[in-house]
């Protein structure tokens, strides 16, 4: 039997996700005796090459692409899985929930300290090729069905691995407590 | 500027600046100025020796109080449920169109400011609007044009209601004595014995004074009497608590804080048997040998407030209150007369007691009970007005003919307020074991397809299940019931009570402050046909966490509306949750439209619309 094919995307997260999945360190070696990559930004995979079976998602939804993104992902793999806050909840991003887009944009662009001497024509990027801000930051599950979801901000290594490891072998997680809580 | 402290200097005055009537002052303050500005608070602050925040967290709390200006004249439209029900849109037009101004806002001269309101305690003559504290019933939208006229032309709201002029006429039985000249209405359409029976002034004090307090407590506890403000406790025992807590003094609080949506029997009560509450409150008094008694009136009845003072002032006359009381040396008892409580739900027990004491309604943790530590540490009882006065029967007329009446568990009558799609709302007094099906040919509804019971936080039930006994075994409630017609689409209303919620969660557990919104959202995905099965499922899971870990019955409580439908109507839902896909519905056009317009781009909906 082939080996399973994991695929990773970092929507509207810090990356820190992914940094917290690198630190499972050596395991990395058990790992690829499990399983094959897929696309990820880890290997700059940037197309889906074939369907993949499980997918890890940092963060949420801040603007068009990701929607796009997510909606590939979906269809192309079996297992959604959100990592971190970011893609649960929408996280820090969201923070911006509460503030209509036209503030935040100005915000960037105009009035703040480093761009208010240095946009005199009080410009917003707008190349065709860059994304477009959405409304508010969405959660992923708003979006797309997921079926997992690992908390944290950053999850764990250990809690990244071990749902890694689970959804391959099918054996239960073990998750100790101090893997899924921080107090 | 000089003139300005001078009126607030007066108001605190007037309230001996005693920080805990500063919700008193605060009133004062908005109806003087129409809104309690920075500087009025600052000023208060300094009379009063309270922080800036003290004050202001309490002007922020009260939907009445407001700080910004809300015009000379103030109208609060009820858009509650049953306003809805019955036309609340088109008068609502008639008023932002008359006015020029939309809801939310004052005209650009600031003579008129239109605001909502959640409940009035006017089910039954909906829609209701409060213009300056005047209460105006039964409006339309030819109504609502003329009263705006009135507005314009400058007359008061109060010489509004008269006799009879174009804008409206007193309403019956007391209300059109001069201490009230509401055009409120009664009501009244199916007296029973208990509250709305045949009473005689004084006779039960006079039989309570001829025993002692210890056997006025044992007979109110032999009636099985439980209270009727909604949690049911057996007030005998609440008394008998009370009555053993140390204290150098006792209180007696009758809750009159009709919040639950829906509600208004105690309007009624209040209007036409005022004596008999009050003789409850001596009454309970008498048995627990308190002192002082206070009545917290919703602030939507303060035009209850002068009438109140008077039968309370004829009480005095007749030795029914006040020193040695119906001859009986020693047995003093002094009603202060009525305070107020603004938040609509406030009346969660210590929730009113922070009102009553001048700060946000939020709920006391609990230990020390009311009945330990209450009204100003006191120990307190507070009883539904409906359940003081039962006690005055209870002892004129005995334990046992109270038990007669109603079934094993829940002893005596109810009065209830019948309200929505039927042909005789209203209130009505009826042993308590009368079914679903009774009350809803009583009432005359218009093919009923569902009950909601007890308010948003009560029982929804489907019409078919006509069996259902208004009982404390079987479906207790505080006195609401709105029929809901076939015609309305049952969800939208839910979505009514869930906003309800949103609004008058307090804020201090977060599964019911942000637990409400939650369910609210996903509610109103799923009317928009964009819900999946598993919505279903965590609204189930969201409902069981907010029922365990919440502080107040009103977070425990809040998820009804959503779990009732779910298990009464499933159908309404099923027919709203799409085939089932795993991307799920979200019109990106409408997301990045703001972005769109600010950048200035045409639109970026490139890709497909899901
Ligand atoms: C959210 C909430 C709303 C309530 N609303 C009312 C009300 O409108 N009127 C009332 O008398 N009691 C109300 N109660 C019940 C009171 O807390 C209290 O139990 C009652 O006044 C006690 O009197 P009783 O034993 O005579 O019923 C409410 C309770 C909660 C938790
Ligand atoms: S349950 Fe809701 S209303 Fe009650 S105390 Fe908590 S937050 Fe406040």
């Amino acid at each position: 039997m082939s080996k399973p094919i994991i695929a990773t995307a970092s929507l509207a997260g810090c990356f820190g996700c992914h940094m917290s999945f690198l630190d499972i360190d050596e395991r990395i070696l058990d790992l690829v005796e499990l399983v094959q990559w897929g696309k990820s930004p880890i290997n700059d995979i940037k197309t889906f090459q074939q369907d993949c079976d499980i997918a890890l998602i940092e963060g949420g939804c801040c603007n068009d692409e990701h929607i796009h993104t997510l909606r590939e992902f979906r269809k192309h793999c079996r297992i959604l899985v959100a990592v971190g806050e970011c893609a649960i909840m929408g996280g820090l991003p969201a923070m911006r929930n509460n503030i209509p887009i036209k503030e935040c944009l100005e915000e960037a662009y105009l009035n703040s300290p480093s761009t208010s001497d240095a946009n005199p024509d009080k410009i917003f990027p707008n190349d065709e090729e860059l994304p477009m801000l959405l409304d508010k930051v969405y959660p992923c599950h708003e979006i797309v069905k997921m079926d997992y979801f690992l908390p944290g901000c950053p999850p764990r290594a250990d809690l990244i691995y071990g749902a890694l490891v689970a959804l391959v072998t099918g054996q239960e997680a073990e998750l100790p407590y101090e893997v899924v809580k921080f107090d | 500027m000089s003139d300005h402290i001078a009126a607030i200097d007066a108001i605190a005055a007037k309230y001996d600046n005693d920080p805990t009537r500063l919700l008193d002052m605060l009133l004062a303050v908005q109806e003087q100025e129409r809104y309690v500005s920075d500087a009025a608070t600052r000023l208060l602050a300094q009379k009063l020796g309270l922080s800036w925040g003290d004050i202001q967290q309490t002007v922020s709390f009260y939907h009445l109080l407001s700080q910004e200006p809300r015009g000379k004249y103030t109208v609060y439209l009820n858009n509650g449920p049953v306003s809805i029900m019955q036309g609340y849109e088109g008068v609502a037009t008639a008023f932002s169109e008359a006015v020029g101004c939309s809801f939310g806002s004052v005209t650009a001269d600031g003579r008129i400011g239109l605001f909502t309101t959640a409940d009035m305690g006017m089910g039954d003559q909906e829609v209701a609007a409060l213009i300056n504290n005047v209460v105006f019933t039964n409006l339309t939208p030819e109504k609502a044009r003329i009263l705006v006229k009135a507005m314009q032309k400058g007359v008061p709201a109060q010489d509004m209601v008269t006799d009879n002029t174009e804008y409206g006429k007193y309403g019956d039985g007391n209300n059109s004595l001069p201490s009230i000249h509401s055009m409120v209405c009664n009501n009244l359409i199916k007296p029973g014995p208990v509250c709305f029976g045949p009473y005689q002034a004084g006779a039960a004090l006079r039989k309570c004074v001829a025993q002692s307090p210890e056997q006025v407590l044992a007979e109110v506890k032999a009636s099985k009497l439980r209270g009727r403000g909604g949690a049911g406790f057996p007030t005998g025992m609440k008394w008998e608590l009370c009555a053993k807590a140390e204290g150098p003094e006792r209180c007696v609080v009758a809750n009159a804080d009709e919040g639950e949506p829906g509600t208004f029997k105690d309007r009624v009560l209040l209007t036409e048997r005022a004596q008999l509450l009050f003789e409850g409150m001596a009454v309970c008094a008498y048995a627990i040998k308190a002192t002082t008694g206070a009545l917290y009136l919703r602030g939507e009845y303060a035009y209850l407030k002068d009438y109140l003072e008077q039968v309370l002032e004829q009480m005095r006359s007749d030795n029914l209150l006040g020193k040695d009381i119906a001859g009986k040396p020693g047995f003093d008892f002094l009603i202060s007369g009525c305070s107020w409580v603004l938040a609509p739900m406030s009346a969660a027990r210590n929730q009113l007691l922070e009102s009553a004491e001048g700060r946000r309604g939020e709920p006391r943790n609990r230990p020390p009970f009311p009945a330990q530590s209450g009204f100003h540490t006191m120990p307190t009882v507070i009883d539904n007005v409906e359940t003081l006065a039962a006690t005055v029967q209870i002892i004129d007329k005995g334990a046992t003919w109270f038990r007669s009446l109603g079934t094993e568990e829940s002893t005596g009558t109810k009065v209830l307020s019948i309200s929505g799609d039927c042909d005789r709302p209203g209130v009505y007094e009826v042993e308590f074991g009368i079914t679903l099906g009774e009350l809803l040919t009583l009432a005359g509804a218009r093919d009923p397809q569902a009950a909601q019971v007890g308010g948003p936080s009560g029982r929804c039930l489907n019409a078919a299940a006509r069996d259902t006994a208004i009982s404390f075994e079987d479906c207790p409630s505080a006195g609401a019931i709105l029929i809901i017609g076939a015609q309305h689409d049952l969800l939208t209303i839910i979505d009514n009570f869930m906003a309800f919620f949103t609004e008058e969660s307090c804020g201090s557990c977060v599964p019911c402050r942000t637990g409400t919104w939650m369910l609210r959202n996903t509610l109103r995905r799923i009317m928009h046909g964009q819900g999946t099965r598993e919505d279903l499922t965590s609204m189930r899971q969201l409902s069981a966490v907010m029922q365990k870990t919440t502080k107040c019955g009103l977070g425990h409580t809040a998820a009804n509306p959503i779990l009732n439908t779910l298990d009464n109507f499933p159908h309404l839902y099923d027919a709203l949750i799409p085939e089932q896909t795993d991307i799920r519905s979200f019109d990106l056009e409408a997301a990045v439209q703001a972005s769109n317009l600010t950048v200035g781009r045409a639109s970026v909906a490139k890709e497909e619309q899901v």
